[in-house]
């Protein structure tokens, strides 16, 4: 593990997330941005649903015989004149990376957006070791001037307003103007783009993450909206593609069938504006590209979930869909899930990557209202999988105290139906004695997580199995 | 003894309708003895949710196996809820998965066992009911009857079938409530503000009625609804469909009704 958990205490962020009235702006624009764009991109594509059965199992298929891809892929890089570096964990990927860059004699290094960088926690490794990392991609690039982590997989600056961003511009980029406009979106980009540019053409290795590494080919493939992770990995001398085992896909026809659920499902697009193909370092004859092609494959627990009821999983293509339409999500945000990963993909993944002892508050925090898994481009089964989580947390007493005797009281009565219809019709009659004035309660002993924030509707009096054995006597 | 043409229906009452809102079983029992069903009441206690949710497949497997003897002599199971006819009819077969003994019950009683609402009018075949209510009425549509059992059109079919009856659509009707079970206690905060957002857009619609098909998510809507101080009424959509709406709407008491 690498990057620092905050997870353990879950609730805590999320009171604080809920408090944050610029966060919970910014949260405004998820909901807005995202699922109108997706449904409207949907509908148009009847054939969607039968898309995402085929993308399904051509993950599964290749999940399968992982080993196989693995090797086919690492055989065909090359043999295209690449390398490929195979890590166990976190540690020995940011060694591998590092020494690749020392290497070169790096002294900055450019990257696009990766997730799996931030698994590993890779910027701070490289600072500290002399190498100064420069994120590319827009978001991750305001992230990184608030020396934060991304609060969303594919849009790691969603939890920020303009105005914030604006400020942290005028924070940084010093040598500017003082007083230039900064008030339209399109003049952040714009200056963002002016600053990236002189970074582009100093760095020394590019580093890029990748959406699918394609074994037929030795390919490896990133989608992109802003073209940076084209400037990223053919300007330097060094590319090197940091990606995660299960990226694997059998061959190009496979890639191209679940790119279409990828991007409509990710950000309403039909297709990204740039899909990027790699295929080695520069060829004789080739009039630009990298003279270095290294791929990093991180495995970091992923073939511990294969076999197992987690291995449904590795199926995600990390589009954001489950994130977008959860009603938590939507709530307090992706920081407040404490590490990496947020909402329902982060919620079955994050576990796995830091334990469930620190993680175990993820895969409660869901109503498991389904709407993640239906809109999950390879029909992952989110809250099963949470529920398996909790199973786990079951079985090992991570259970709170006062849930768990709740539970376990509840369930004494419930496998004993004699009592439970006994008990339950004099503590309903008392109970609608003591609120049948009102209808309700503001407050209940036992109940106040619920009458702290809402009343308590009192029980109409005797129990309805009750009444329908005395209806059935008088008839 | 079953009337010959006649379905014997095993009312799984849910153990909230049961201890909170028996007006609710007796709606239900309306509607299918009126749709030509013969109802039945055996003794129940819990589908066992709670305990699948919670992560205790023991209890949930145990709690499981005494629904699935005491329903076992129906011809169909059915529940004023789509929560809890979801957890029978898709996830009791996933309890039981490779138990040769209760796996084939389990998938029996999964096969036969509906939700109210979408009984009377996918299995049933029934186009319209004879009630009367006079209001603006709005609709959520809960999630595991909406994702697990597809209910969405049934609900609103037999509603405009009731005189006097308006609906206005609910914005967001598909988006969760925030109840969740044991969610909306243990994580309370968060749930709160999933239902605040929900009653913001009930207060937008101008509706004087809100209605859905699950009871769980109705006391968490009508409880942040009363302690807002909202005047809006909450029922499930049975009673409205049967024409008992004598009771008080949950939450308030006999002499507001």
């Amino acid at each position: 593990m690498s990057a620092v958990s905050t997870s353990p205490q879950f609730k805590r962020n999320a009171h604080e997330a809920l408090r944050d009235a610029n966060l919970q702006q910014a949260l405004g624009m998820v909901r807005l941005g995202f699922i109108d764009k997706r449904q409207a991109v949907v509908d148009k594509l009847p054939e969607f649903d039968a898309l995402r059965d085929s993308a399904r199992e051509i993950k599964n298929h290749t999940l399968a015989h992982l080993d196989l891809y693995l090797e086919r892929y690492e055989k065909k890089v090359q043999e295209a004149g690449g390398q490929v570096h195979f890590a166990r964990d976190a540690e020995e990927a940011r060694g591998l990376i590092l020494e690749i860059c020392r290497k070169a004699g790096a002294k900055t290094v450019t990257k696009g957006k990766s997730m799996i960088s931030e698994e590993i926690g890779l910027n701070a490794h490289l600072e500290a070791n002399g190498v100064t990392p420069v994120e590319t991609d827009l978001g991750e690039y305001i992230i990184q001037l608030r020396n934060e982590g991304p609060s969303h997989i594919i849009a790691p600056a969603v939890h920020l307003t303009k105005a914030q961003i604006e400020s942290d511009f005028r924070r940084v980029h010093t040598h500017l103007d003082p007083t230039r406009d900064l008030s339209e979106p399109r003049s952040l980009l714009t200056e963002a783009r002016g600053v990236l540019r002189q970074k582009f053409l100093a760095a020394d290795v590019g580093i890029t993450g990748a959406n699918f590494l394609i074994a037929e080919t030795g390919t490896s493939i990133i989608v992109t909206n802003e073209g940076n992770g084209d400037l990223t990995q053919t300007l330097p001398k060094v590319h090197i593609v940091l990606a995660s085992i299960e990226k694997m896909v059998p061959t190009l026809e496979d890639v191209s069938q679940i790119l279409r659920v990828l991007a409509r499902s990710a950000t309403g697009q039909e297709m990204s504006v740039y899909t990027t193909f790699s295929t080695g370092p520069r060829r004789a004859g080739d009039p630009d590209g990298p003279e270095q092609y290294h791929v990093v494959i991180l495995d970091n627990g992923r073939s511990n979930m294969l076999g197992g009821e987690f291995q449904d999983m590795l199926r995600c293509i990390r589009c954001g869909a489950c994130m977008n339409h959860c009603p938590v999500y939507h709530a307090v945000g992706g920081h407040a899930y404490g590490w990496v990963y947020p909402g329902p993909m982060g919620a079955v993944l994050t576990p796995t990557l830091i334990g469930v002892d620190k993680a175990g508050h993820l895969p409660n925090a869901s109503t498991f209202c389904g709407r993640c898994e239906s809109v999950c481009p390879m029909k992952i089964p989110l809250p099963k999988m949470m529920r398996h989580w909790r199973e786990r947390e079951f079985e090992r007493h991570l259970m709170p105290a006062p849930m768990r005797y709740g539970l376990g009281l509840w369930a004494f009565f419930a496998r004993r139906p004699a009592l439970y219809r006994l008990t339950t019709r004099a503590a309903m009659w008392s109970l609608s004695k003591l609120g049948r004035s009102k209808g309700r309660f503001k407050s209940l002993p036992f109940a106040g997580g619920w009458t702290k924030y809402r009343d308590f509707p009192a029980p109409q009096g005797d129990t309805f199995q009750a009444q329908w054995a005395k209806r059935k006597r008088a008839a | 003894m079953s009337v010959e043409g006649q379905p014997r229906v095993g009312l799984f009452v849910t153990c909230l309708v049961d201890l909170i809102r028996p007006s609710i079983g007796f709606a239900a029992a309306k509607l299918l003895e009126d749709a030509g069903c013969r109802v039945e009441v055996p003794a129940q206690t819990c589908c066992g949710q709670p305990a699948f949710n919670a992560g205790d497949r023991d209890t949930a497997r145990a709690i499981a196996a005494q629904t699935i003897a005491a329903f076992e002599p129906y011809d169909y199971v059915v529940a004023p809820s789509g929560s809890c006819a979801g957890q029978i009819s898709k996830h009791y077969p996933e309890l039981f998965a490779g138990d040769p003994n209760l796996a084939p019950k389990a998938n029996a009683l999964a096969a036969k066992t509906y939700e109210l609402i979408s009984f009377l009018t996918d299995v049933l075949g029934v186009e319209s009911v004879k009630a009367h209510f006079d209001g603006t009425v709005t609709y959520h549509d809960s999630c595991s009857g909406l994702r697990e059992l597809g209910i969405k059109a049934q609900p609103r079919k037999l509603l405009g079938s009731v005189a006097g009856l308006s609906l206005v659509e609910l914005q967001e009707s598909e988006v969760c409530c925030g109840f969740g079970g044991t969610f909306s206690v243990k994580y309370g905060e968060i749930s709160d503000k999933i239902v605040s957002e929900k009653t913001a857009r009930i207060g937008k619609t101008h509706a004087a009625t809100l209605l859905a098909g699950d009871l769980g998510c109705l006391m968490n809507m009508a409880g942040k609804l009363k302690r807002q101080g909202s005047a809006v009424q909450v029922r499930h959509v049975a009673e409205v469909l049967a024409g008992m709406t004598d009771e008080a709407p949950i939450g308030e008491g006999k002499q507001s009704a």
